[in-house]
């Protein structure tokens, strides 16, 4: 038994010496630590990646979602924070208890896409009004044919896919279309993962989901994009780079960020140099995981922002639809 | 006598005929089911082969961080991530697992306690993992201030798994016949040399399979390593655990931010484009290999000290 025992340590010792191997060189421990919203992570990562090859800075990301993200965020855990959408009211009180300043700094716009089946001919223009027929609580358990949110549209059923309650797609979205964040009707098929909506939406022909425009990019054969028409008489707009730039793409285009703890960004010069980085490096990293990259005014305007370090929020707590980035960041004294 | 007449004979053999039928029918659906497991698992596993076969034969997928990109983006974070968070589970649930089911066999004495630790304890085996990953979280993460870093992971999982352990540990202390510590005993030995030179040495076939068997239980967990934290990107490995000079060992590895393969696949999962769904896929033959070779391990380690025991 015994040499069965000195066996196995000697195995032990093997595979401890194989995890020393690629280790040897261990700088001083330098890291910025980032955290939060899934939609905003293929940008973060790929601005880490440069970075950390340009600059040997060790950069970590995490995906807790925006709310798990600012959890940490407000206790001081983490440097920066990636937020689909802005902090609310709740976030900025934790933040401030624990003595966590914050400086807001839109990155890129995201296009909530709303999609189709490619077979569905009807509905390839919808107006505000009609998505808000169909996604409204009040429509729960009675909205169940297009020609109930259209009487010109065919008497079929309707099948919704969405991304759940956690996500801060779901809370831009209710706020967009429904009028007020959280509030949706229920029975809809949900998935935190957004590949599962987009084979919802392929594999059955009344149906209709809404993501971001990524995903929508990815699967352009298997699906239709709805031009959506934000008031009577304005024209249907379908999701694009150009149609976000110019803001005609209502209401469903929107900015999201990455909020800089304000002492880190002060005082941690990896945590100053990674976001000057993000900032002046981004955009074709932006172009290239398919978000929208800030028009050069507003992408001037938020290094500006930046570069005087003024902290809080131009939201004051409450997600707003349709913002300027140039008006929000004037409102930050 | 009646039950001698030809017709009776007819009779039996016809009954005899009807049962081996039913023996068949049995036998049948038994196979029937074991091959719905079987086959379930096996097109999974050749459908994720399929998927991630280009990236499975890459040597640079074992060897290169993560990436925007899927052509470049490896699993080698992930690999030691996984592994240096089973060395702690390892060194965490192991000792304290088979310490305390020898307690509970051979010292504790019988009373409503012991009872009531025991069906506490199998309880335990069947709590789920989040709950695990939440009391982890508050406990080790904020009470204990570990941070989300591999020594946390490690500990987490090594409680998942200590149930587990300590359950096998007794099944195995169980099975060896009371006649051993008899003899034992009768020749003099104490209580304690008992369970060191008998107990300890004929269970310990068991003893390992559990050990492993939960060890390839906890490398696949996601749910609790998410709860409390685990990175998605890190493009650079922890501290090494041996140094070079003296004292060649080092602790800071411990408190690194890690990623595990679960969390990798994941993440690629959930990823926009089609090429990095061949990672996710290449990622899940991994994790289901590595799940095989130490339940095989498990299986083969058993089976050899089952052969070395003479009673």
């Amino acid at each position: 038994m015994q040499s069965q025992f000195t066996k196995y340590s000697s195995i032990a010792g093997l595979v401890a010496s194989l995890f020393a191997l690629p280790t040897m060189a261990i700088a001083a421990e330098k890291i910025v630590k980032i955290d939060g919203s899934s939609t905003v992570y293929p940008i973060t990562e790929a601005v880490a990646e440069e970075f950390q090859k340009a600059t040997k800075t060790k950069v970590t990301v995490g995906v807790s979602g925006t709310g798990g993200g600012f959890k940490k965020f407000c206790r001081g855990e983490t440097d920066v924070q990636n937020a689909s959408r802005p902090i609310l009211q709740k976030e900025i009180d934790a933040c401030k208890e624990a003595g966590v300043q914050f400086i807001e700094l839109p990155v890129a716009y995201d296009a909530l896409t709303v999609v189709i089946n490619p077979q569905n001919e009807f509905a390839k223009k919808m107006t505000a009004a009609e998505l808000k027929k169909l996604w409204e609580p009040a429509a729960q358990g009675k909205v169940k044919t297009w020609n109930q949110v259209n009487p010109a549209w065919p008497n079929t059923p309707v099948k919704l896919y969405g991304p759940g309650a956690d996500s801060g797609t779901f809370d831009y979205f209710t706020e967009a279309i429904v009028g007020k964040a959280k509030s949706s009707r229920g029975d809809f098929t949900a998935s935190e993962d957004d590949n599962v909506l987009v084979k919802g939406v392929v594999g059955d022909k009344g149906a209709l989901g809404y993501f971001g425009y990524a995903y929508y990019e990815e699967n352009q054969d298997k699906l239709t994009a709805v031009a959506i028409i934000e008031k009577a008489g304005k024209p249907a707009v379908l999701p694009s780079k150009a149609s976000i730039e110019d803001g005609s793409y209502q209401p469903l285009a929107r900015p999201i960020f990455i909020y800089v703890n304000a002492t880190a960004a002060a005082f941690k010069p990896e945590v100053k140099a990674f976001v000057n980085y993000y900032l002046e490096n981004s955009k074709p990293l932006i172009e290239e995981v398919k978000y929208v990259a800030l028009p050069a005014k507003e992408q001037k305007a938020v290094i500006t922002h930046w570069k005087a370090l003024k902290p809080g929020t131009g939201f004051g707590g409450k997600a707003e639809v349709g913002v300027k980035i140039e008006e929000l960041l004037a409102r930050i004294k | 006598m009646n039950n001698q007449s030809p017709e009776n004979l007819q009779e039996v053999r016809a009954m005899i005929q009807r049962h081996k039928l039913n023996d068949y029918i049995f036998s049948i659906i038994g196979l029937l089911c074991l091959m719905v497991g079987l086959i379930t698992l096996l097109t999974l596993f050749i459908d994720l082969i399929l998927q991630g076969y280009p990236k499975l034969l890459s040597l640079s997928f074992y060897t290169d961080f993560p990436s925007r990109r899927a052509s470049s983006a490896g699993l080698l974070s992930a690999l030691v991530g996984s592994s240096l968070v089973m060395l702690v589970t390892f060194l965490s649930a192991v000792p304290m697992g088979v310490m305390a089911a020898i307690y509970l066999e051979e010292y504790a004495p019988k009373n409503w306690f012991s009872d009531l630790i025991e069906i506490n304890v199998s309880n335990l085996a069947a709590v789920p993992s989040i709950i695990y990953g939440l009391l982890a979280l508050g406990l080790f993460v904020y009470i204990l201030d570990l941070g989300q870093s591999i020594v946390t992971a490690g500990l987490t999982l090594g409680l998942l798994i200590l149930p587990v352990v300590i359950v096998a540990t007794r099944e195995s202390i169980r099975s060896i016949p009371i006649a051993i510590r008899e003899a034992a005993y009768a020749v003099g030995a104490t209580k304690w040399q008992v369970v060191y030179d008998h107990v300890i040495k004929y269970s310990f076939g068991g003893i390992l399979t559990g050990v492993i068997i939960g060890m390839a239980r906890a490398i696949g967990e996601t749910a609790p390593i998410i709860t409390i934290g685990a990175l998605t990107f890190i493009a650079f490995l922890p501290p090494s655990p041996v140094t070079t000079s003296a004292p060649f060992l080092n602790f800071e590895w411990l408190s690194s931010g890690f990623t595990v393969l679960p969390i990798q696949m994941f993440s690629w999962l959930s990823r926009p484009s089609e090429a990095f769904h061949v990672n996710a896929a290449a990622a899940g033959v991994i994790i289901i290999l590595v799940t095989l070779i130490m339940n095989g391990f498990a299986i083969r380690m058993r089976y050899k000290m089952r052969k070395n025991i003479k009673w």
